[in-house]
């Protein structure tokens, strides 16, 4: 009888047990959301991650197919054959072997430009109190509000009397004087890492005899690689996918250079006229979704490239501007 | 005593008046940058709004007309009023929205899941496609929007309940949902970093003591993000207003080329961006940090206390007083 009632008790007491550990699979505890939380957040990112990633594959899809395949609406995902023409008439239409360096130089070297002088810029701001800084804060926001069709035409006069329209230099010259594309906002990531640096460590370096631009280069820059990374991706995206301004100051550029410089995305946007003259006198010279969306592929491909690998450090510099002192 | 001397007065070398020059040095480019190629054409082109401006072979010739171009855009021009209505409530709708979202894909990737390296670095992508011509490329090729038969109900039903001016933006707001989706890059990577920076034992303490997750996202994360939630509100607002697909950006930019010349463009840019500017500055007034209450009622019952012990000093004395007498 008492041996009975022993049995029932732990009988009792095991399946109490088993169901809050059910539970706590399910739902989760003090230190571990539970299964069926972390369930839902894996189907929410993976939805999410699906509509971020589906215009990237129909993208690439699209311009390895044929005519047929395009036209044919039961090949959706996978083309019948791989036509890598398209590629080739993309890269004749857009000139690609000429506009790749002139690409790159329209975009690296004002991004490095206006990386390094954000990075100044920054510095002053986080680090030093001085006669009109309100001003100055006023005058960086002022910079990314105005929309910058406001000036346009003032600034094209300027770039115009120093003789520097249709070179690199309209695009190097505001970058280097800190006033490239978005400055601000790369200026404002500076100016987060550096305010992340903490005064006591610049207070031990001058008592120990180090100067305003040692403290600089030896105790601040290294704290500040991530931003680096994290400016030159962005301005290098901007400076890339910019087209207007790009048209307005280097491309368009109508006062006697024979040489203008262009841009692979310039090139995308003109791509349906330039293939027109290129196909002329041919019987079927209209332009296919596919040689588009080649030509695409082909503006886009570089910057992924570059995500790619500097993504590792971009996802880790993240975590890294968390970082407390 | 000395030594607290010391060190303030290493303060004031290394972060005051002392200090200034060091920040203009570092200051320098960006200063020169702002005389040379702000200041100079933000006054040429508010000189020129009052202006009617052509641009002729040899250069650009101006002649003062007054507030005229004003006049024009707000009692004249059928566009202008148009457009800047229909920007004023897609900044409305989908500003609130952006921001939203892009805080709950910060929470999201936040979390100890496995591989929230990958998922970083898909919802870090549209950083890279969406600025610039590309994800036109991607629109116009139906990508990026929820397929036309779900709109068509969805129009329907909004139709039925709302009123007339408000269905035309919500059901474009469908229409372009997934688009939103790909606006929301550099949110979510300012909201990430700012979540890496709350304080682990705070959250620990709240636990300990029976928060829920719920509360303490109000309690504890919320405000500590409020700083940002300001920041990504206005990137998103200054997005909106000087991308490429808004009808005011197109309306000035094709003013300045084709209809009635840069004088006119450069007006109407002015007015969109004190249009802007007093958008920013609703949202400072919604969102800036309100004065913490717990730090208030301390203050309030602090000052309460000293006037109480003030009262009981002049009651004493009052009291000593009388009983010299």
């Amino acid at each position: 009888m008492q041996k009975n009632v022993l049995m029932r008790n732990s009988d009792e007491s095991v399946l109490k047990y088993r169901k809050s550990k059910i539970k706590r699979f399910l739902f989760g505890s003090y230190e571990n959301s539970g299964f069926l939380v972390k369930l839902a957040l894996y189907f929410v990112l993976i939805v999410i991650s699906y509509i971020y990633l589906f215009p990237l594959i129909t993208m690439l899809v699209t311009s390895f197919m044929s005519v047929d395949d395009l036209v044919n609406d039961s090949v959706h995902w996978i083309p019948t054959k791989l036509v890598l023409d398209n590629f080739k008439q993309a890269f004749e239409v857009m000139d690609f072997g000429n506009t790749i360096s002139d690409t790159l130089q329209l975009s690296v070297l004002p991004s490095l430009c206006q990386v390094v002088i954000c990075c100044f810029t920054g510095y002053a701001f986080s680090r030093y109190r001085f006669k009109g800084k309100a001003i100055c804060w006023g005058l960086l926001i002022l910079t990314f509000v105005l929309p910058s069709q406001a000036t346009m035409i003032p600034t094209y006069l300027i770039f115009n009397e120093m003789d520097i329209i249709g070179t690199v230099w309209a695009f190097v010259l505001p970058a280097v004087l800190g006033q490239g594309f978005k400055s601000t906002i790369i200026t404002l990531v500076f100016y987060l890492f550096f305010s992340q640096i903490s005064t006591s460590q610049i207070e031990a370096a001058s008592l120990d005899g180090c100067g305003h631009f040692k403290v600089f280069f030896y105790i601040a820059l290294p704290c500040v690689g991530a931003a680096f990374i994290i400016g030159f991706l962005f301005s290098l995206v901007w400076y890339w996918n910019e087209t207007y301004l790009t048209n307005m100051y280097i491309s368009n550029s109508n006062i006697g250079h024979d040489h203008s410089m262009t841009t692979l995305l310039v090139k995308l946007t003109q791509f349906e006229a330039a293939y027109k003259l290129l196909n002329e006198g041919e019987g079927d010279n209209t332009l296919n979704e596919a040689i588009r969306m080649a030509g695409t592929v082909i503006c886009i491909t570089p910057l992924l490239t570059v995500y790619f690998i500097l993504q590792k450090y971009f996802v880790q510099s993240v975590d890294m501007v968390g970082l407390k002192d | 005593m000395n030594n607290k001397v010391k060190r303030k007065n290493l303060k004031t070398r290394l972060f005051g008046r002392e200090a200034n020059w060091y920040a203009y040095i570092f200051l320098l480019p960006w200063i020169v940058g702002i005389a040379l190629l702000v200041i100079r054409p933000l006054v040429l082109a508010i000189y020129y709004s009052f202006c009617e401006v052509g641009i002729t072979g040899r250069g650009i010739s101006s002649e003062w007309i007054g507030w005229k171009n004003f006049q024009d855009i707000w009692v004249r021009d059928i566009n202008f009023i148009d457009q800047e209505l229909s920007f004023l409530i897609k900044v409305i709708l989908q500003v609130p929205i952006i921001v939203i979202f892009a805080l709950l894909a910060a929470l999201m990737l936040n979390t100890n899941l496995k591989g929230k390296g990958i998922f970083r670095t898909i919802f870090f992508l549209p950083v890279i496609v969406v600025s610039g011509p590309i994800i036109n490329e991607l629109q116009g090729q139906g990508a990026t929007a929820v397929s036309t038969s779900d709109q068509m109900i969805v129009n329907q039903v909004i139709s039925s309940f709302l009123p007339e001016w408000l269905v035309e933006p919500i059901s474009g707001l469908f229409a372009q949902l997934i688009l939103i989706l790909w606006y929301s890059g550099i949110q979510i990577i300012m909201f990430l970093a700012i979540l890496q920076k709350i304080d682990l034992n705070m959250i620990e303490a709240a636990k300990i003591d029976g928060a829920t997750g719920w509360e303490i996202f109000w309690k504890i994360t919320l405000p500590a993000i409020r700083s940002i939630i300001l920041l990504n509100a206005v990137y998103t607002l200054v997005y909106l207003a000087n991308s490429s697909s808004n009808g005011v950006i197109d309306l000035i930019s094709r003013a300045m080329i084709k209809t009635r010349g840069y004088g006119y463009a450069s007006s109407m840019a002015w007015m969109h961006s004190i249009v802007v500017l007093v958008l920013l500055g609703l949202i400072f007034l919604l969102l800036k940090n309100k004065p913490d209450q717990f730090l208030k009622n301390q203050k309030r019952k602090a000052k309460e206390q000293r006037r109480r012990e003030r009262e009981k000093r002049r009651w004493l004395a009052d009291a000593e007083k009388r009983a010299d007498a």
